[in-house]
């Protein structure tokens, strides 16, 4: 449970940083996941949303470039779709259906494989090309989730509900398909820290680790094909931990690439 | 002191702010064609200014429902201004007073308890006593009344009555002390005689406007629209613009002069000067018609009699005197006003001076002359309006169709109540004054009062009435239809104080619970507008009438009803000495109700069916309430004084003439009303061949004063580096009261910004749009900057409007006044601005 | 090992991998609609902070940082498939209008240029252009002297002045017509949001649908010579009228 309770708490202090503000009115992050500013000098910015207004053509000018850059190396180091667990308010959305699919024993309904992010990231991004306009943002629910959050907007509510039913349906969620988290996972690949089955000799085959894996497919090689590296390479790894939470031999844990 | 000043101050600011946010709308706003078929229709003079434009006012169910400009009016032609517009609103704040308040603790009267909720006979009787035990006490002068010039003109004759006639106490005076007190002076001075010769058809007859301190674009706008159209239509019409900042009018304007304050005075001096040099004055006009006086001068500030000022001034106690002087003197006094020495003390260059001294020196160019405040809230307030009189008396002109001076009022009956009806400290109806005894007399034998009923002695004037307060020496208080306490000046020095003096009882009479009426002891509801049948005088002398249209909310009952009502709780033996009683021994036994209002004059008019021509009826609750036609026997009564009196010119028509007319302008002599006075031909009063004749004075001339520069009370110094200006804005009326319970109006204007100077600002790190902390010696508010917009003002100069009760504006300000006039100077004060 | 092969199996299913693709592509199609409806939205009518280009959308990251930089509260943020663009800023004069900061907080705060930091002048700010959409109910053209729009106007005398005509009806009034200046105009709204009419007869629209534009093909003679200081074409002769011995005096030379 450590990494998971760790997990919550990232991404509430998260919403707790942008929301003192507006709430206490002790300003510390102003604006959102898409664009901000901490303690007036420390800018960061969604390198994909900010990849969207070049595609647009729009040159970015102004602090989002060192944003975007700064967060990108961050990601290099944490690992690309740790944003996905540690840091963006979906996840809780998934997590919680997931765990009601599990108590419902809901288990009958369609997956997406998870090659549908790649797709839509490129769709989003030709989209941006095409229209001249950062068009994907209009419903990315990653942004749109944090920012009616943050802003106190009715669409909080919607958006919320519409990705539970989503995530009730189809296993995994928006999770699977969402092209920001392709676009991390892209970090994810050549990104530093990992994890890594470095007890794989241990497993005892129960399963325990695909079964809360959002992504079960990146554990496959490392755990089970013999010659590969037992280091989680694949950028589709959130880096969420819940493996290393959930198994009882001791498999997993947080690694360096090399 | 329970609620102190600050709480006091912060608990009317919330409720301003609760009742202008929640505000309920009259019904049926947006009303279809076929609902209109069943409005009623009828007319009434606007609540506001002293335009006097008239409306149609459109009821249904017992409610004013729609309003229309009265496109038959000759003022407004069917016209209004943005507050005329939503008259309709004006009564349905969801604050109105509807039962009387008296301040309780433990179930009884305390001065420190909480309003609560009284009948009107709890109310009566602890005022009555009140009023009873500072008479027997401290005599008659521990009695007083602040009342108003928006008054109906019934309700101010019937003040008058009951103070000076019934209490025996001169301490009765209007709200237009504030406003146009140095007009009177002035006119009285020169003239002899009050208000103005010419009236609103000089707008269309003039070749030129000269507004001396009038924001006249702003603050009478429908009289704006008519001089812009005069000015549009005829290419040689000229219009000058004199300010102490840049104002709406100067947008119109085709020469500007923005002097430094006070200084208005080197600048008309300068003109009469220029007139006399280039042989400009018209010879035959000052020989004929017209003598000279010299003005005392160094005559104080109408300050206490403590203050250093006052103390140094050596005619402080004679400010109005003057002995005669010969042209002669008169144009080598005027002499040493140079247009250098003009140019270089008002900071207006040579060739604007000179270029409005030519238009007045123009013998073929006809000129009227407007002012308001900018004139007579001015420490020599009176001399100013002498010496625009003087202009046009030099030129001869004067009293005809588009020439003469004109003063502007604000208040819709600031002519018609205040001055005509004579509610003032000094003044009885029909230009008398308490202070002669030959008019006293005759007051008293229209009143059929007994000789020496009215005391002689002049009473307590609005500034003095405060000050009194405070020293104990004024006990029993009643402020009816008018927001002193945020109007008047320096309120924490001077007025609040007075109002919490535990020896005294204060009584506040008003439809909403203003700052006055918080400060008070006993808070009582009253009709307003056409709620009672009333009637306004404008500012060209024109009277107009109104019905009742429509009920009061709850138990409010009109200002007229309260002080007839309120009558009938004194025997006359409680408030006159035996031998006055004396004198008319049938008067023995009897309530002032008996002898000032049962008097077999003012109930001569039995109860009887209001209805217009159209055959609709209208009530009248006074008419209910004493059983006789109450406004009209008022009227009947005080038109004998128009008619008899011992000044002419005052003539009224026909009581029922006034409610099928759009308004007449007295004189009415032989049922023709009076455009232009003093002039042959124009004024019934003027004796065939005389050409004119200023009747006011038994010499039928007009005085030419030679009166100098003087420097204001209060200047800026090091500290206090800003001259500060409070004044109106278009949107609001006066202290906000109504206007601020629009909510159209309220979103228009909903604070009071202080406007100023851009580099003023920068230099004191403040830029457009910052909160900022006014002070002055008296107090401070926090305001925000604005350095752009409607009002530009010089370097080192501020204006503050002083319509938001949040920012009591004119608390700040000196009560310096004109020591003749008792006018407060609202215009010029010394005050700071810093960063909040 | 027989989960993991499940697993790995249900995602390969050709069934599966048929549905996936065809709802990438229902994606897509759906994705490009709603690109080209919010593309045509740009020009709808919602208004944007200061400094907004006309490629705005293809700037803003929404991320609403200029939002919290107002200190009115002015702006806001597009609801999800709102007109303009879920999540990017604008505002609603009649609610709150813009109080032109002098210092641009909104503008300092955006990380992405879209609210154009070269706009460092308030007063050149182009958000909108006030219109007089409503001449029926306008009181001032009906004669009324409100003008609360003019006076509430920070650019008074410029952004909005006042045309005064004769009133032909009342015969001595004046209408002072609001007259709206483009050149000046930041589109801040102020005047939107004081219009005392139930509904405002001025509004703030866009630039772009405002403004009318005069062809190119002409010149206004009286501004060209304005310009020039004289005429353009110098000598103009004038030859004198035959007139009568005598000429009666014109109205003007009577007058005084």
């Amino acid at each position: 449970m450590k990494w998971l309770i760790l997990r919550r708490l990232s991404q509430l202090a998260i919403l707790a940083l942008f929301l003192s503000g507006p709430l206490l009115g002790v300003w510390i992050t102003r604006g959102s996941l898409a664009g901000s500013m901490t303690l007036d000098f420390l800018p960061m910015a969604d390198p994909f949303t900010l990849l969207q207004t070049a595609l647009a053509g729009h040159f970015p000018a102004g602090t989002a470039i060192i944003g975007a850059l700064l967060v990108t190396l961050f990601y290099l180091l944490v690992g690309g779709r740790v944003f996905c667990s540690w840091v963006c308010p979906v996840n809780i959305i998934t997590d919680v259906a997931s765990w009601i699919r599990k108590k419902l024993d809901i288990k009958h309904t369609s997956t997406v494989g998870p090659g549908l992010r790649y797709w839509l990231l490129a769709i989003a991004c030709t989209l941006a090309i095409f229209s001249g306009i950062t068009a994907w943002e209009t419903i990315n629910p990653a942004n749109v989730m944090a920012r009616s959050l943050i802003f106190a907007m009715q669409d909080a509510i919607w958006m919320g509900l519409g990705l539970f039913i989503f995530a009730l349906l189809i296993k995994g969620g928006w999770c699977r398909i969402c092209p920001t988290g392709a676009f991390y996972s892209l970090l994810g690949f050549v990104s530093l820290t990992k994890v890594k089955a470095s007890k794989r000799e241990n497993c005892d085959n129960c399963n325990a680790c695909y079964q809360v894996c959002p992504e079960p497919q990146v554990l496959i090689d490392p755990l089970k094909t013999t010659g590969s590296s037992p280091v989680i390479r694949s950028g589709q790894c959130t880096n969420c931990g819940r493996c290393i939470d959930v198994c009882s031999q001791d498999v997993f844990r947080f690694a360096r690439r090399f | 002191m329970k609620l102190s000043r600050r709480a006091f101050i912060k608990a009317n600011a919330i409720a301003v702010t609760a009742a202008a946010a929640g505000m309920s709308l009259p019904k049926a706003e947006a009303l279809a064609n076929e609902e209109d078929l069943d409005i009623r229709w009828d007319k009434a003079p606007c609540r506001f200014c002293g335009t006097g434009c008239s409306v149609l006012i459109g009821t249904k169910d017992g409610r004013v429902v729609a309003t229309q400009g009265d496109p038959d009016a000759p003022v407004n032609r069917g016209l209004n201004c943005i507050k005329g517009y939503f008259l309709s609103k004006i009564m349905y704040g969801k604050d109105r007073l509807k039962t009387p308040m008296l301040r309780k603790r433990n179930g009884k009267y305390d001065k420190e308890g909480e309003f609560t909720p009284v009948s009107w006979d709890e109310a009566f009787d602890t005022m009555a006593e009140k009023f009873k035990e500072a008479i027997k006490k401290k005599g008659p002068e521990s009695v007083g009344m602040f009342g108003s010039g928006q008054w109906t003109v019934f309700e101010g004759y019937a003040a008058s009555k009951l103070f000076k006639g019934g209490f025996r106490s001169n301490n009765l005076d209007p709200n237009a002390r504030h406003c146009m007190a140095s007009a009177v002076a002035g006119f009285i001075r020169t003239f002899g005689s009050d208000e103005p010769m010419g009236c609103y058809d000089d707008l269309e007859h003039a070749d030129g406007f000269v507004l001396w301190g009038s924001n006249m674009a702003e603050m009478h706008p429908i009289l704006w629209s008519r001089l812009t159209d005069r000015r549009l239509t005829a290419s040689h019409v000229k219009v000058a613009v004199l300010s102490t900042f840049e104002n709406r009018g100067y947008e119109l304007a085709d020469l500007t002069l923005t002097f430094k304050p006070q200084t208005d005075l080197y600048i008309l001096n300068y003109i009469a000067n220029y007139i006399i040099q280039n042989n400009a004055v018209n010879e035959d006009f000052v020989a004929k018609h017209t003598t000279f006086k010299q003005g005392n001068t160094d005559i104080g500030y109408g300050l206490r009699p403590t203050d250093p000022r006052e103390q140094k001034a050596k005619n402080a106690k004679s400010a109005g005197g003057s002995k005669d002087i010969t042209f002669a003197e008169y144009k080598k006094f005027v002499s040493q006003f140079t247009l250098e020495k003009t140019a270089k003390e008002t900071g207006v260059p040579e060739e604007n001076l000179l270029e409005l001294a030519k238009m007045y020196a123009d013998p073929k160019r006809k000129i009227v002359s407007y002012w308001t405040m900018g004139f007579n809230q001015h420490t020599r307030g009176t001399w100013a309006n002498n010496l625009v009189y003087n202009i046009h008396l030099l030129t001869g002109k004067i009293s005809e169709p588009g020439n003469g001076p004109f003063s502007l009022t604000g208040q819709p009956s600031a002519c018609g109540t205040a001055r005509e009806v004579g509610t003032f400290a000094h003044r009885l109806p029909a230009d008398l004054v308490v202070k002669k005894e030959a008019h006293r007399d005759f007051t008293e034998k229209i009143w059929k009062l007994p000789k020496g009923t009215i005391p002689g002695k002049v009473g307590y004037h609005a500034v003095l009435q405060n000050r009194m307060l405070k020293d104990g020496k004024l006990n029993a208080y009643w402020v009816m239809c008018n927001n002193n306490m945020q109007a008047g000046p320096n309120f924490n020095e001077e007025a609040y104080p007075g109002y919490r003096n535990p020896d005294n009882f204060i009584v506040v009479t008003d439809p909403y619970p203003t700052v006055t009426a918080m400060a008070a002891d006993l808070m009582l509801p009253t009709a307003m507008w056409v709620e009672k049948e009333g009637a306004y005088g404008n500012a060209e002398r024109r009277s107009q009438f109104w019905r009742q249209q429509v009920n009061a909310p709850g138990e409010a009952k009109s200002d007229l009803w309260q002080l007839v009502e309120f009558s009938k709780r004194f025997k006359v033996e409680e408030v006159w000495p035996a031998d006055l009683i004396a004198q008319k021994p049938e008067y023995k036994g009897k309530t002032l109700y008996d002898i000032l209002y049962a008097n077999g004059q003012v109930n001569k008019f039995p109860t009887q069916k209001i209805s217009d021509g159209a055959g609709n009826t209208y009530d009248n609750n006074e008419m209910e309430d004493f059983g006789f036609y109450l406004q009209k026997g008022i009227y009947e009564e005080y038109r004998l004084f128009g008619l008899h009196g011992p000044k002419k010119g005052h003539e009224l028509g026909e009581f029922d003439d006034y409610h099928k007319s759009r308004g007449l302008r007295w004189p009415v002599v032989d049922g023709k009303e009076t455009l232009w006075r003093y002039r042959e031909g124009y004024d019934p009063h003027v004796a065939k061949g005389s050409g004119v004749q200023f009747y006011g004075n038994k010499d039928n001339r007009a005085r030419i004063y030679a009166l100098p520069y003087e420097p204001p009370a209060e200047s800026p110094d090091k500290e206090f580096d800003l001259w500060l200006c409070t004044g109106r804005v278009l949107e609001h009326w006066h202290t906000g009261s109504m206007t601020q319970r629009v909510p159209e109006l309220y979103r228009a204007v909903p604070h009071a910004v202080l406007f100023m100077n851009p580099e003023d600002a920068k230099a004191r790190g403040l830029r457009r749009g910052m909160s900022a902390k006014i002070s002055s010696r008296r107090g401070e508010i926090t305001a925000t900057i604005e350095t752009r917009g409607r009002n530009r003002m010089p370097k080192g100069q501020v204006f503050l409007p002083f319509f938001d009760a949040r920012r009591l504006a004119n608390k700040l300000i000196l009560d310096a006044t004109c020591p003749i006039s008792k006018e407060t100077d609202f215009k010029k004060c010394a005050a700071k601005v810093e960063r909040a | 090992m027989k989960a993991a092969s499940d697993i790995q199996q249900s995602g390969l299913t050709s069934r599966r991998k048929f549905l996936s693709g065809s709802a990438a592509a229902a994606c897509g199609v759906a994705l490009f609609g709603l690109g080209g409806c919010m593309a045509k939205d740009e020009s709808g009518v919602i208004l944007r902070p200061p400094g907004a280009s006309e490629e705005f959308l293809g700037a803003c990251i929404r991320c609403g940082q200029c939002v919290r930089a107002c200190p009115y509260n002015t702006l806001k943020l597009v609801g999800l498939f709102g007109q303009g663009g879920t999540g990017s800023p604008y505002f609603e004069p009649r609610q709150v209008s813009c109080e032109m900061c002098e210092d641009l907080p909104c503008i300092k705060a955006c990380p992405t240029g879209a609210l154009d930091p070269q706009l460092t002048d308030v007063n050149k700010a182009k958000m909108g252009l006030a219109v007089l959409v409503d001449q029926e109910t306008c009181l001032n053209y009906l004669g009324l002297r409100c003008g609360v729009c003019y006076r509430a106007c920070p650019s008074i005398d410029k952004a909005i002045t006042l045309d005064a005509r004769h009133n032909q009806r009342s015969g001595k009034h004046t209408l002072f017509l609001p007259k709206i200046h483009s050149e000046h105009c930041t589109g801040c709204g102020k005047c939107e949001k004081s219009c005392v009419l139930e509904a405002s007869a001025i509004k703030v629209l866009p630039r772009s649908l405002a403004k009318g534009e005069l062809g190119h093909h002409y010149r206004l003679g009286w501004e060209e010579k304005e310009k020039k200081g004289s005429s353009l074409i110098p000598e103009a002769l004038d030859l004198p009228d035959r007139m009568p011995e005598f000429t009666p005096p014109s109205f003007e030379e009577v007058k005084p």
